[in-house]
C-alpha cells in the first residue's frame, strides 16, 4: 500500500526531515523514469534527481498543497532535465533541431515485422528514445504524465504556442516511425483524389 | 502550408486534401484543436485520413500507458538523492548557526555602542550642572 503522501507532505512542510525522506522514498522511482525518459541517460538521469529533490527539498514552503506532490515534482523534474540537457548539448555542440534525423533501432527492416510490432510498449518507448530532446520533452510530458499545456511551456521556458508546435511535430514523427507500410502506402495514394 | 496556426487553418478549410488534413490530424485526436466542419466530413468520407486518425489513437492510448512502467533505478540512486539532502541540511543548519553568531556579534557590539554613548551623555550632563553650580 503506498503511504499517506499528503500526511508525510505536511509533516514535511513543518520541518519533518525524515518524512521528506519518505517522500523521497515512496516517489523516486516514478521521478526516476521520467528523468530517464526526458534524458535517455541513467547517469543523467541520476544528477536530475538529485538537482530536483533538492530543489523541492528548499522549495517545499512555498509547495501550497492545490497540487498533488507527485505532479509538483514532475514539474520540478522536467525543469531540471530541461536544463540538464541544454547544458549537456552545448557542451557537446549539439544541435537540438527538430528536424535531426532519427535513428534506426530496429533489428529489422521488414515492413510486416515492423508494423506488427508497432504497438508493442517497449517499441513505443524506443521510439519516443530517439526523438529529438525538445521533442521527445514535450510528447513525454504531455501524452505519458498528462501535464497540462501551459505547465509544460513554462518548465521548458517556451511559449505554450511552441510547446502545441512540438507535440504535433513529435506524434506526426511517432506515427510514420511506427505505421511505416501505411505512410508508404498513403504516399503513393493521390491526395487530391480526396479533396472535398 | 503556412506556420501560424490561424493562417494554417483557412489554407486547410479552402484546400481540403488528405495531406492538410494529416497536418491538423495530431492536434485534433485528443481534442487539443477543433475540426472544422469541412474537415470533419472529409475525414467521414476518407478511409485514409480515418486510418490515419485511429493510429493517432492507438499511439495516444500505449503512450498513455507508458505512465505505469516504472524503471527500477540502479542500486545507490537513492542513498545519493538521502546523502544529498542530508549534506544541504548539514549546511542550511551551519549557514543559520553562523548567521545567527554574527547577529548576536552585531547586536554586542550595538549594545556596547549604545552603553559607552548613554555612559558619555551623562558625563557629559554631570559635567555641565556641576559647571552651573560653580557659576551660581
Amino acid at each position: 500500500m503506498p503511504p499517506d503522501l499528503t500526511g508525510l507532505v505536511v509533516a514535511a512542510r513543518a520541518g519533518d526531515r525524515l518524512a521528506f525522506d519518505e517522500l523521497v522514498e515512496a516517489t523516486y522511482a516514478d521521478m526516476y523514469t521520467l528523468a530517464y525518459r526526458l534524458t535517455g541517460d541513467e547517469e543523467d538521469a541520476r544528477d536530475v534527481l538529485q538537482d530536483a529533490y533538492l530543489r523541492a527539498y528548499r522549495g517545499l514552503p512555498r509547495f501550497r498543497g492545490d497540487a498533488q506532490f507527485t505532479t509538483w515534482m514532475y514539474r520540478i523534474t522536467a525543469n531540471c532535465a530541461a536544463t540538464h540537457v541544454g547544458k549537456r548539448a552545448r557542451a557537446q555542440h549539439d544541435q537540438l533541431d527538430d528536424e535531426t534525423a532519427i535513428a534506426d533501432v530496429q533489428p529489422s527492416h521488414d515492413p510486416e515485422l515492423r508494423a506488427a510490432a508497432a504497438f508493442d510498449r517497449e517499441c513505443v518507448a524506443s521510439a519516443v528514445q530517439q526523438l529529438p530532446p525538445r521533442l521527445r520533452a514535450v510528447i513525454v510530458l504531455r501524452d505519458i504524465y498528462d501535464l497540462p499545456h501551459d505547465a509544460i511551456a513554462a518548465e521548458l521556458g517556451i511559449s505554450e504556442a511552441a510547446a502545441k508546435v512540438r507535440l504535433h511535430r513529435a506524434r506526426r514523427r511517432l506515427r510514420e516511425r511506427l505505421f511505416p507500410l501505411r505512410a508508404d502506402q498513403a504516399d503513393n495514394e493521390d491526395s487530391d483524389a480526396h479533396a472535398v | 502550408m503556412p506556420s501560424d496556426p490561424g493562417d494554417r487553418h483557412r489554407w486547410v478549410v479552402r484546400r481540403v486534401t488528405c495531406d492538410a488534413v494529416g497536418e491538423l490530424l495530431p492536434g485534433i485526436v485528443d481534442g487539443g484543436e477543433q475540426a472544422d466542419r469541412r474537415i470533419q466530413r472529409h475525414i467521414e468520407t476518407c478511409l485514409r485520413c480515418q486510418a490515419e486518425l485511429a493510429q493517432y489513437r492507438k499511439l495516444l492510448r500505449v503512450l498513455h500507458h507508458l505512465r505505469t512502467d516504472v524503471l527500477e533505478p540502479a542500486p545507490g540512486v537513492l542513498a545519493g538523492i538521502l546523502a544529498n539532502l542530508e549534506e544541504a541540511g548539514e549546511q542550511g543548519a551551519m549557514r543559520s548557526l553562523l548567521s545567527g553568531r554574527r547577529a548576536a556579534y552585531l547586536g554586542g557590539v550595538a549594545v556596547a555602542t549604545a552603553a559607552a554613548g548613554a555612559a558619555g551623555a551623562i558625563v557629559l550632563v554631570s559635567r555641565g550642572r556641576r559647571r552651573m553650580k560653580l557659576a551660581g
